[in-house]
């Protein structure tokens, strides 16, 4: 990767009047650690060299050797804005590969998670674009909000951040007393919120003029970039995974996929916010259909055994150590799964020779696949846009770095 | 003049250049904080002093600490003189402010010229301070900085044209009095105060008008390089300019020092009483300094030029034109 730098840096026929400016790693929009080459003609990008892997920490071939549960607290750190959305989608990926099926409890205790998740990285990733633009204030109220999902996340999962809640098979623990009335509260004043962000922005003149027309993407671009998630949507292409492949029962909820038209960064700003909508009407309904039962499959080949009955029965004791020291026997082949995650589609490919251990694991993860096309879409544009468009799309260095 | 008198004199510029300006941007910088964090939900500095007060002490012992870092790529002379350039200009056009009645440091009869004159300046110490940085993002906020502040400025004295056809006066202290006697310019001259207010913002780097600084896109702009007192002589030069920049507002436009429905007692307590007047009506002007600071979005910074050229520059002119065909038909 170096190298490639190096000879942007040193291109010997670029004429005298361009300056090369390094935006990054360290900058404070470039969201993390992405570092960007640009060359500017004043303040007009002519060149944007996009150059990521400041934070990558090689997950993949981590993951071929451990366990599938090993696992999953590295997917809390892929994209750190939704942990429990990484979870969900990695499990329920292993569960592909495994040929479990998980009981209704635990897929809608999953999708409530997702959901949540969504919430908080749109709230994250709308307040970071507010802020790029200029406008602070947004970016705390969103903060503030999001603090309220992190105390329901933490009621669940016992955690903030580092959730690592899935199992194979389904979830380490069944929901709290009293945390459904919680997550009312929380969906019941959040329509609210939503209106006052949309009151700061959404008819705010100058926040029309640094996003409208910005950041074009038309949607043969998306396509052939293969963009997904709320950039695609963005740009008019009906494609959700919970509607198109559903998974997790998510055709039991009914809800409504927000299309932008023109494919500018004032529609990818509008398709979130209408996102932030319909998760919590799904929310909503995953409350009132909350199926009952136990949040595991009974297989005891799969999933864990009750911690209490361990020590006292034969079985238990046995399947517990197998299940911990060799993980879930999982079928030669290979699987793919994607998930639609908030930031687009995560997918997990595994590759498996038998065992506990997958042989190969690659993650599609959709920071990346958007982020190519920035260089595109910044060209002969200003300074000020490109940090429009970075806000826009909405990216996560830990997934895209892996 | 007496020597009483110049030592007097001494004490007032002392007291209003040395303590009462540079406690007052002190104060604006907890407000800025307080007022911010009152508006996003949180609590902001509260515990240095009754209520955070003594936060903006704190912040300027922090400063004088810092180490003083002079980077090697600088163009040492420019980057030390850059900062004084920049806070000097905004505490010398408070001079000709009449910040009470009868009172002013300086009583020049062209006093309007004398501020813009003066504060014209100030582009210099922003521009110079990002060009002799030698960095790229100083450069850029430098470049910013100076076709911003020049296209406004020109906004901004267009704008106090009608004022001098109205009242007929350069001086500002008479400015003041004409006001007292015909009731505050701003009901004559709505407009041209919209104009002055919105090229205020942009003379003084303000939110929606920060693009020399634009933390998100050029980190700091044309201060990245600078640290320790040199950094703190540009944020209170930024302060002291909003102060200036209000003082002004409430001068040209909301009738000074002037109480309206309210005659002021002859003698030193209507004096004084008008400084509070004149203290309040500044006060709330800063205000709302911060309120739009921490509500808007930045512009682009073609966007702000298009603003300036091709929306408040022709406003004004026209503005000037209908004010100078009614004065010229109510003198008839």
């Amino acid at each position: 990767m170096s190298t490639q730098v190096d000879i942007v840096l040193d291109r010997p026929e670029q004429p005298q009047e361009h300056q090369v400016l390094n935006m990054g790693p360290q900058h404070p929009s470039t969201h993390g650690v992405l570092r960007l080459v640009l060359e500017l003609d004043g303040e007009i990008v002519v060149n944007c060299e996009p150059v990521v892997g400041y934070l990558h920490r090689g997950m993949e071939k981590l993951a071929e050797s451990m366990t599938f549960h090993m696992f999953t607290p590295y997917t809390d750190r892929l994209d750190y804005l939704a942990p429990l959305a990484n979870n969900v989608a990695l499990t329920t990926a292993q569960e592909h590969l495994i040929g479990v099926e998980i009981p209704p409890r635990a897929k809608a205790i999953r999708v409530m998670c997702t959901e949540m998740s969504r919430i908080s990285a749109h709230l994250l990733g709308l307040g970071a674009f507010a802020m790029d633009v200029g406008a602070m204030t947004v970016f705390l109220w969103c903060f503030r909000e999001r603090e309220t999902i992190y105390n329901l996340i933490e009621h669940i999962t016992g955690a903030r951040f580092t959730t690592s809640y899935t199992r194979v098979g389904g979830v380490a623990n069944d929901i709290p007393d009293g945390f459904i009335e919680e997550l009312k509260a929380f969906i019941d004043q959040f329509p609210e919120q939503i209106e006052s962000f949309e009151k700061m922005l959404s008819r705010n003149r100058i926040w029309i003029d640094r996003t409208k027309d910005i950041g074009v993407i038309t949607k043969d671009d998306a396509l052939s970039y293969g963009l997904t998630g709320p950039n695609l949507r963005g740009s008019g292409i009906e494609w959700d995974l919970r509607i198109h492949r559903p998974y997790l029962d998510y055709e039991r909820y009914d809800f409504d996929i927000p299309l932008g038209s023109v494919g500018d960064c004032y529609d990818r700003y509008l398709c979130r916010i209408e996102e932030l909508k319909e998760s919590t009407k799904i929310l909503q309904q995953v409350i009132q259909k909350m199926p009952g039962g136990p949040v595991n499959t009974q297989d005891s080949k799969i999933s864990l055994p009750e911690k209490s009955t361990v020590l006292k029965g034969m079985d238990e004791l046995i399947h517990q150590f197998i299940l911990i020291t060799e993980g879930q026997d999982a079928p030669v082949g290979e699987s793919y799964f994607g998930a639609e995650n908030p930031k687009g589609e995560l997918g997990f490919y595994f590759r498996s020779k038998g065992g506990g251990y997958p042989d190969r694991m690659f993650i599609r993860s959709p920071s990346f696949v958007n982020l190519q096309i920035l260089p595109e879409i910044v060209k002969g544009r200003f300074i000020s846009d490109v940090v429009a468009v970075l806000g826009s799309i909405d990216f996560v260095m830990g997934e895209c770095d892996r | 003049m007496l020597f009483v008198d110049i030592l007097w004199k001494l004490l007032e510029i002392v007291l209003v250049a040395a303590v009462a300006l540079p406690t007052t941007a002190a104060l604006l910088v907890w407000a800025e904080r307080r007022v911010s964090a009152f508006m996003q939900d949180r609590l902001g500095p509260n515990r240095v002093g009754p209520a955070g007060l003594l936060q903006p002490i704190a912040d300027l012992l922090k400063f004088i600490f810092k180490e003083d870092v002079v980077p090697g790529h600088v163009n040492k002379a420019i980057y030390i003189l850059a900062p004084a350039l920049s806070l000097v200009p905004a505490l010398l056009a408070f001079a000709v402010v009449p910040y009470a009645r009868d009172m002013a440091i300086l009583d020049v009869n062209v006093g309007i010229l004398y501020v813009f004159s003066v504060s014209s300046i100030a582009v210099y110490g922003i521009t110079l301070g990002g060009w002799a940085s030698n960095s790229k993002y100083s450069l850029l906020g430098g470049v910013r900085a100076s076709a911003q502040m020049i296209s406004y400025e020109l906004a901004l004295g267009l704008s106090v044209v009608p004022v001098l056809l109205v009242t007929g006066e350069t001086h500002l202290g008479r400015i003041v009095e004409w006001q007292a006697a015909n009731g505050w310019l701003v009901l004559y001259l709505f407009p041209a105060w919209i104009i002055f207010l919105v090229s205020s913002y942009a003379e003084t780097n303000r939110l929606p008008f920060d693009c020399p600084e634009a933390e998100t896109e050029l980190v700091a702009g044309y201060h990245t390089e600078y640290s320790s007192m040199k950094f703190a002589l540009f944020f209170l030069a930024e302060y002291i300019h909003m102060i200036t920049a209000s003082a002004l507002t409430v001068t040209l436009f909301f009738g000074g020092w002037h109480v309206p429905f309210f005659t002021l007692p002859e003698g030193g307590w209507g004096t004084t009483l008008s400084c509070l007047a004149f203290c309040a009506k500044t006060g709330f002007f800063l205000f709302l300094f911060i309120w739009v600071r921490w509500t808007l979005p930045r512009f682009r910074y073609d966007q702000l030029m298009n603003l300036g050229w091709k929306i408040l520059l022709p406003a004004s002119l026209g503005i000037i034109m209908l004010t100078a065909g009614g004065v010229a038909l109510l003198a008839d």
